[in-house]
């Protein structure tokens, strides 16, 4: 197996109302990996995947699978779940799994899909019934319909709530399973933890940092979080040792020497049991890539 | 090809059949038009005295006065047989021959108008004239109307079932989920031409029953050939359905843009009535209508029992402008919104 399943070489995009959205941005990515494009919105991530789906054409710029152009063999070969889309009226979700296995040459039996994608409750229910999380297993059916080997999933769970979102977490482990590669796109950071081996952050249509959750972790962080409820500070704190961001009801101390810290904290009679310790995160990282102001 | 062919059209059916309230409103619709227009003119003659004549009219100025008698509505003709026909079905209240010497005259002996008409001619011109006598039975306005509302049927079918529904789905992202498969462009549109023809010939058929149990209207050319007149027609109005389609992802402008197109067609195009004594520029407008043609064709099937040779002419044009918006939609059709 070749060590590169699809490739972005130097894409460009600028559409005709002049906004350039994607500017020189280049990948690889290995097969049977999950591969992550986060970003804030309006960072690019969508019209990236778009164009190495072959949905969207680059304004410059080329996407190689398997070390060619994109082409009636990618059709057959790719699975897409597209951030919004529609299926048609009146249809049930079996006819419309139907529909969708009649336009590949090769397709997954019914029952499989039904039993991949958890559908069996909803066969019979017409698509304009189905609510968020039954419709988004029911797109992920459609995008394995023909057994792909690799999956474009964009924004798949974004307006899902917490449970149909990780029931749609553990689908996606199961398509990992079977060595398939996944390209997601997300911009919640706890579903790329969970999901990706390897990551890009995208902003102002760049990859600003690239590689697997843990080695961007320790290449950008090195501190340790101290979370405490803000009464807890003396006053006089606030002008000391003791660096900390206003969190609101709480403050959060960055430090690189816990012990030293701690110390500090005992010395200032904090009292220690309502203190929360944890580690950097991919959204702290996240956000010190792309900064805090709000996005449109 | 065939197994995504069968899939999208089989798709596209269901979803038309489903949606009872567009369903209904297409059979229901026509039907309730002709319905009320056999029973407004139902054994009523129209009130306006239709004259046809058959070559140079100026030429007659002195010898025959009659052309000058009001409220009269002269109507230049391109045929000689197809205006004695007209005669006979009560179209005509009269009809001239200008080439013979004596001009020579059809009456319908069964035509109360050709009767009080004949009167006044004789009493100008009675010696330079020669009376031919036809016969027949009036073909009522509904008879007349019958295949142009089928056909104007298929017309609002064909442009806002394709035209509209292609819109509908480019903007809802279902073309795009549709791009994003092995299925071509070309295997698209074609399954929606061939969805669309099987729908709306079905409904055609069972209006055409209908109103034959209804209002009984007479059908006088071959039942194969009206078939194939309304398959080419309604394969020429979802071509131009495909056209308006083709690169527009507004909804609001896809339906500003139909009823641009549908209303001058529906009126131009010799549906309600009849563009004989029209000014000549409207009936070269007309001519640009698939649907004339369609309407013409239908009516010198149904009406007049012509054959095949006789709606060649209209036929062509219908291939032509099949073949045109075909080739327009297939070069310029988008699946996506283009944002």
């Amino acid at each position: 197996m070749s060590e590169t399943i699809i490739e972005a070489q130097h894409l460009f995009k600028q559409y005709r109302t002049g906004l350039v959205a994607v500017k020189d941005v280049s990948f690889t990515i290995a097969p049977g990996i999950c591969y992550g494009l986060l970003g804030p919105n309006g960072a690019g991530k969508t019209t990236t995947i778009e164009i190495m789906e072959g949905i969207k054409s680059p304004t410059s710029g080329t996407i190689f699978y398997k070390g060619a152009s994109l082409g009636r063999r990618f059709r057959n070969e790719v699975g897409i779940l597209f951030q919004s889309t529609a299926l048609q009226d009146y249809l049930t979700v079996r006819e419309t799994l139907k529909l969708f296995q009649r336009l590949y040459t090769q397709a997954l039996p019914l029952e499989q899909l039904i039993e991949i994608c958890n559908l069996h409750d909803i066969l019979e229910q017409d698509n304009q019934r189905l609510s968020g999380g039954q419709k988004q297993r029911l797109l992920l059916a459609i995008a394995l319909v023909n057994n792909p080997e690799i999956i474009f999933l964009d924004e798949p769970t974004t307006g899902l709530d917490p449970q149909a979102r990780q029931n749609f977490w553990q689908l996606i482990r199961n398509i990992k399973q079977e060595k398939k590669t996944v390209v997601l796109t997300t911009h919640y950071m706890e579903e790329a933890a969970e999901l990706c081996d390897a990551i890009a952050i995208m902003d102002h249509g760049k990859i600003i940092a690239e590689g697997s959750p843990q080695r961007l972790l320790s290449e950008h962080f090195n501190d340790v979080y101290i979370r405490l409820p803000r009464q807890l500070l003396p006053e006089q704190s606030q002008s000391g040792e003791i660096v900390y961001t206003d969190k609101g009801e709480f403050v959060e101390i960055a430090t690189r020497s816990m012990d030293r810290t701690i110390k500090d904290l005992i010395e200032l009679k904090v009292p220690l049991n309502d203190i929360q310790i944890r580690r950097g995160t991919l959204e702290d990282l996240f956000l010190e890539l792309t900064g805090r102001d709000l996005r449109q | 090809m065939i197994k995504r062919l069968y899939a999208v059209v089989v798709a596209r059916n269901m979803e038309f059949i489903r949606d009872r309230s567009t369903f209904g409103w297409n059979v229901v619709m026509p039907l309730l038009l002709i319905i009320g227009f056999a029973m407004i003119f139902d054994g009523e003659s129209r009130e306006v005295y239709k004259v046809g004549y058959y070559g140079d009219r100026s030429m007659t100025a002195e010898t025959m006065p009659f052309f000058a008698t009001k409220y009269v509505q002269f109507i230049p003709m391109a045929d000689l047989q197809s205006s004695i026909a007209k005669v006979e079905r009560h179209q005509l209240d009269l009809f001239f021959d200008l080439q013979t010497a004596p001009v020579k005259y059809w009456v319908n002996s069964q035509s109360s108008n050709g009767y009080f008409l004949e009167q006044i001619l004789l009493g100008q011109s009675g010696n330079r004239v020669e009376k031919q006598t036809v016969s027949g039975v009036e073909l009522r306005y509904v008879d007349w109307l019958v295949p142009g509302i089928l056909a104007m049927n298929i017309m609002f079918s064909c442009l806002f079932g394709v035209g509209y529904v292609i819109v509908r789905y480019r903007k809802n992202g279902v073309l795009k989920r549709l791009q994003a498969t092995p299925l071509s462009a070309f295997e698209f549109l074609l399954a929606q031409v061939i969805s669309r023809m099987t729908l709306i010939i079905g409904i055609s058929i069972f209006l055409f029953i209908m109103c034959q149990l209804l209002i009984r209207f007479p059908m006088h050319g071959s039942y194969l050939l009206l078939l194939f007149v309304y398959v080419l027609g309604a394969l020429s109005l979802i071509s131009l359905g495909l056209v308006m389609a083709a690169r527009i992802s507004t909804e609001e402008l896809a339906n500003g843009i139909l009823n641009f197109i549908s209303w001058p067609m529906m009126l131009l195009s010799g549906v309600w009535f009849s563009l004989e004594g029209a000014q000549p520029w409207v009936q070269k407008i007309a001519l640009l209508f698939p649907l004339t043609h369609v309407t013409e064709a239908a009516r010198l099937v149904m009406n007049e029992g012509a054959g095949l040779i006789e709606v060649l002419p209209q036929l062509t044009w219908l291939i032509c402008m099949t073949a045109l918006f075909l080739t327009i939609s297939a070069l310029s059709f988008r699946w996506d919104t283009g944002n």
